[in-house]
């Protein structure tokens, strides 16, 4: 098993970009363009890397503890994060909770990052980012309640790769309405349409790319993969947590779970190929939203759990 | 025991010497810091044993008065509070002692003696097991720190805010004594062991003194309604006794609400609720009000009451782990609490010292008019940035630790839906989720925009570093933070005798607390696992960079030619889009002049953010109170002979009625 983990371990260190390569062929294949190519990510990552850096006179050290910070976060989060039925190879009841705060400080860290240059389009990111991430963390946290509720385990190795068509049959609504809270979830905390949209380029418009506008060369290189690698960690919990599994097979599985990994990227292409970014001032709402489905589909989990326990 | 007694005689002489010796500025500070040190170093070691063992110790001397006891004891509840008293207390001297070493000698001699007071009150609070010890105590704490608020007593605003922390406080002490008359009342003895024997109280007498309780200390500790206090009275005082009182002396309140639940006794499951009611309302409201502000010192004091929230949410748990039977429930929601009033006084203390240095530094505490200090004051930003990180619950600090307590506590409650209510948990969960979110908020706006960027105004005088003095308190209590956060199944063991003898004395299941502890430790293996990776990549980074060419230049100015430092995000922008949302429920006002016409030349936007518990509530309430009293002006009209017959009369009434009824 422990192979295994270390296998989806490097699976998803090399396959992350993959995934937005994916994503945005999906938005060209909509809007009748070729496209780039898909591997697109991984070029940018190289030629970064091997540039040299400019900084800007007004930062500090934290300008680039920012970027180092953000891929140590991930990376521990990979750790953390079961991939459909192999579990983590950190896991432990709770992990989920730890695993939502360091996520917290790679965003405290990035929005410091920001705020040091002194920039008030990247100051206007930052606010954007922690509000949206404060709206986003009861809705995450709900649903993780009501899962958990519905499966008796508190861990997300133990979660992850339980359900299945039966589960599904049984409680399907709850699945469902925390599938939609946690989309609307993942598409807030990686900065996608309608949160934001990644392929504007009107700084006043942005969120998650102006706080980044003074990065260059292999600090931006390794805030561009952990990007990546973050939206992988939302897209595995959303699979595993939700995607019914076949029981048995451990090959079958991973192919379910690396399926349903782009199943969850041309979703996020589709969606944002037909809607547009949201006003700033509605997102709140849709935030919202997502909380009170997930406050929802904990009062169906609790009752259902109770008709089960009792 | 004897240790502890032994640090407050220390203290006692040390402030007592400090006031003497007040006419040489320099030996009576090197005696107060010195006795200070001494008194913390012992009182530190003998809390920490006392906590770790879980032994109960007690002593009882002979007591002039003819009601109460000299009776004290040590027991692990008390220990862990007496850990901060005594660490912070410590520190916060040793800073002082720079902080105030501008100030008027007497003055000064006269401050010490009334902070070594505050702190030998304080270990009488927290060891008195006596009702009337611990309202002397109580009431001495309230006269020193009132003191130590008034310490700029030249200051029209600050002996407005010492005038209503001394209203405030004794408003809670009536309602304290309350509590006390209607425990001890079926006893008969002001004693707190008697107490706890036998309070014979009938359910709703139980719910009645667990409410004057929840009042009168919570008006200590700070609970929202009767927080107000608090945004006034900590930004008045010098930072030091800021750090004391916010990360110290409130947790008296909380401890005093401890201790009312162990004499009271098995509680009821309503009690659970009201406390979860309580803590998601204050951590809400704290933070978001913490949000509003604009001087640091009074936005940090709103995060107090939001950290008060957490404790509360922690308690609510713990009681409801009583009241249905799970043991484990109990101990984690408890050790969550307690936990997390050493690690507020931790990082509060660090940051209210951090908040100082930059005042000392710069003459400014208003937010908004700093910024780019990390380069001229490098070691005070770090120190600052980690007590940051920590109140915003981020591992591998301690503030995580506690609050994944109380997150793991609601799950627990979760899973045992039916016999706990799901929206308690609920309320836990989603109200953590988001104080937690908007606390990251408002430190990522308070570092930043004090420490980051370009100063947003010319300093009246260049900011220069610390020195030692000031930066050693700081790094002490940014290590402790570091260590709790790392070493989580230690501080899980150490506030455990606490926790558990809070929840009735019943120990969970060995297996459920290593399992528990199995928890923790995974914590720790992952936060270790993470400072590794930090430590690579930075290195890798390096690596890469060393031969590249690496260049300075402007900030990107999205081609705009002529950037001022004037065009800065503010304080009051970052926190904009949380205001817009929230400011209704805050209510805001806002004073905007916009730019107008087609060569606009001149707009202004202020915001204000009052407390509206304060305009609405106690504000129009006091109004009708001194109307009414008003009416009762005629009893004083300021002649001697009439007091006299006053006396006179009353003495008389007494004799006739003991006369008749005897």
């Amino acid at each position: 098993m422990k192979l295994m983990s270390i296998a989806h371990l490097f699976l998803a260190l090399l396959a992350a970009p993959l995934l937005l390569g994916v994503l945005n062929r999906c938005k060209a294949v909509f809007a009748g363009r070729k496209g780039q190519p898909l591997c697109q990510l991984y070029f940018d990552v190289w030629k970064l890397l091997r540039k040299g850096a400019v900084y800007s006179r007004t930062t500090t050290w934290l300008v680039a503890a920012g970027p180092v910070i953000g891929l140590a976060v991930v990376l521990t989060g990979l750790v953390l994060t079961p991939a459909g039925q192999t579990p983590a190879l950190i896991r432990f009841s709770g992990d989920l909770i730890l695993l939502a705060y360091v996520l917290g400080l790679m965003r405290f860290f990035t929005v410091l990052a920001a705020l040091d240059t002194g920039s008030s389009f990247e100051g206007m990111g930052a606010s954007r980012e922690v509000f949206y991430a404060a709206l986003a963390e009861p809705a995450f946290l709900t649903g993780l309640a009501a899962l958990s509720c519905l499966a008796g385990e508190f861990s997300m190795s133990a979660l992850s790769g339980t359900a299945s068509l039966q589960t599904w049959s049984a409680s399907g609504p709850v699945y469902l309405l925390v599938l939609a809270a946690w989309f609307v979830v993942m598409l807030a905390e990686n900065a996608r349409v309608p949160f934001d949209d990644p392929n504007t380029h009107l700084e006043l418009t942005m969120i998650h790319e102006v706080m980044v506008l003074d990065h260059g060369g292999p600090d931006f290189a390794v805030i561009q993969y952990a990007a990546s690698l973050k939206l992988w960690i939302y897209g595995s919990l959303l699979v595993g947590m939700m995607f019914p599994f076949p029981s048995g097979s451990p090959v079958l599985a991973s192919l379910v779970f690396a399926g349903g990994m782009v199943l969850v990227a041309v979703l996020i292409g589709v969606l944002e190929s037909v809607t547009a970014r949201l006003r700033i001032v509605r997102t709140p709402e849709l935030l919202l939203g997502a909380f009170a489905l997930s406050l929802v589909a904990l009062l169906l989990a609790v009752s259902a759990g109770g008709a089960h326990v009792g | 025991m004897t240790l502890v007694l032994l640090s407050c005689v220390i203290l006692v002489g040390g402030g007592l010497a400090a006031f003497v010796a007040a006419g040489n500025g320099r030996r009576s500070f090197r005696v107060a810091e010195a006795s200070a040190v001494l008194a913390g170093v012992t009182g530190t070691v003998a809390a920490v044993h006392a906590a770790w063992c879980g032994n109960t110790r007690s002593l009882q001397l002979a007591w002039p008065l003819p009601i109460g006891s000299f009776h004290v004891g040590l027991d692990a509840i008390s220990a862990v509070f007496l850990v901060p008293v005594f660490l912070v207390g410590a520190v916060a001297a040793v800073y002082g002692t720079a902080y105030l070493a501008h100030a008027d000698a007497k003055t000064a001699g006269r401050s010490w003696l009334a902070y070594h007071g505050l702190l030998v009150s304080m270990v009488f609070v927290l060891i008195a097991r006596d009702s009337v010890l611990f309202l002397l105590a109580w009431e001495c704490m309230a006269l020193t720190s009132f003191r130590l608020v008034v310490f700029d007593s030249s200051d029209d605003r600050v002996r407005k805010a010492g005038w209503l922390y001394l209203v405030s406080t004794h408003i809670g002490t009536a309602a304290v004594i309350l509590f006390f008359l209607l425990a001890g009342r079926a006893s008969g003895s002001t004693d707190f062991d008697a107490m706890a024997a036998g309070t014979g109280l009938s359910q709703a007498a139980m719910g009645v003194a667990f409410l004057l309780a929840l009042v009168g200390f919570g008006a200590k500790a700070g609970f929202v309604p009767v927080h107000v206090w608090l945004p006034e009275a900590h930004p008045a005082a010098p930072s030091h006794v800021s750090a004391v009182m916010s990360g110290v002396m409130i947790k008296t309140g909380i401890y005093g609400l401890i201790r009312a639940l162990v004499l009271l006794g098995p509680p009821a499951p309503w009690w659970g609720y009201v406390m979860i009611g309580v803590g998601v309302v204050s951590g809400v409201l704290g933070v978001l009000y913490a949000m509003a502000q604009h001087d640091v010192k009074r936005l940090l004091a709103y995060h107090s009451v939001e950290n008060i929230g957490i404790i509360a949410l922690g308690i609510g748990l713990g009681l409801l782990g009583v009241a249905s039977g799970q043991q484990l429930l109990a101990a984690v929601g408890f050790a969550g609490a307690l936990l997390h009033v050493v690690n507020h006084a931790l990082f509060k203390g660090l940051l209210f010292l951090g908040a100082g240095s930059v005042y000392h530094a710069t003459g400014t505490r208003q937010i908004d008019r700093l910024g780019g200090l990390l380069k001229e004051m490098p070691w005070t930003g770090a120190l600052f940035l980690i007590g940051a990180a920590a109140i915003s619950g981020l591992p591998p600090l301690n503030g995580f630790v506690s609050e994944f307590m109380v997150y793991y506590g609601a799950w627990m409650a979760c899973m045992q839906a039916g016999s706990v209510s799901i929206w308690a948990s609920l309320a836990v969960v989603a109200g953590l989720g988001l104080i937690g979110g908007l606390a990251a908020a408002c430190f990522t706006k308070v570092f930043g925009i004090m420490f980051l960027g370009e100063p947003r105004e010319p300093h009246d005088r260049p900011a220069r570093e610390s020195g030692l003095r000031m930066l050693a308190p700081m790094a002490v209590l940014g290590a402790a933070c570091v260590l709790i956060g790392v070493l989580a199944p230690l501080a899980f063991r150490l506030v455990l005798p606490a926790a558990v003898s809070v929840g009735g004395g019943s120990m969970p299941a060995p297996e459920s607390l290593a399992s528990f502890s199995g928890i923790l430790k995974g914590i720790t293996g992952t936060v270790l696992l993470l400072a590794v990776l930090i430590a690579c990549i930075a290195l890798a980074r390096r690596c890469l960079l060393r031969n590249r060419v690496v260049r300075t230049a402007g900030t990107w100015d999205c081609g705009y030619a002529a950037p001022t430092v004037r065009m800065q995000y503010t304080a009051a922008s970052y926190a904009h889009p949380i205001m817009r949302l929230f400011g209704s429920l805050l209510g805001t006002k806002v004073h905007a002049r916009l730019p107008e016409g087609l060569f606009p030349s001149k707009g202004a936007w202020h915001e204000e953010t009052d407390d509206l518990f304060m305009a609405r509530w106690f504000v129009p309430l006091f109004v009708k109170v001194r109307n009414a009293m008003q009416r009762l002006g005629w009893i004083q009209h300021g002649r001697l002979q009439g007091y006299i017959l006053y006396v006179a009369l009353t003495l008389l009434a007494l004799i006739i009625w003991y006369a008749f009824t005897a």
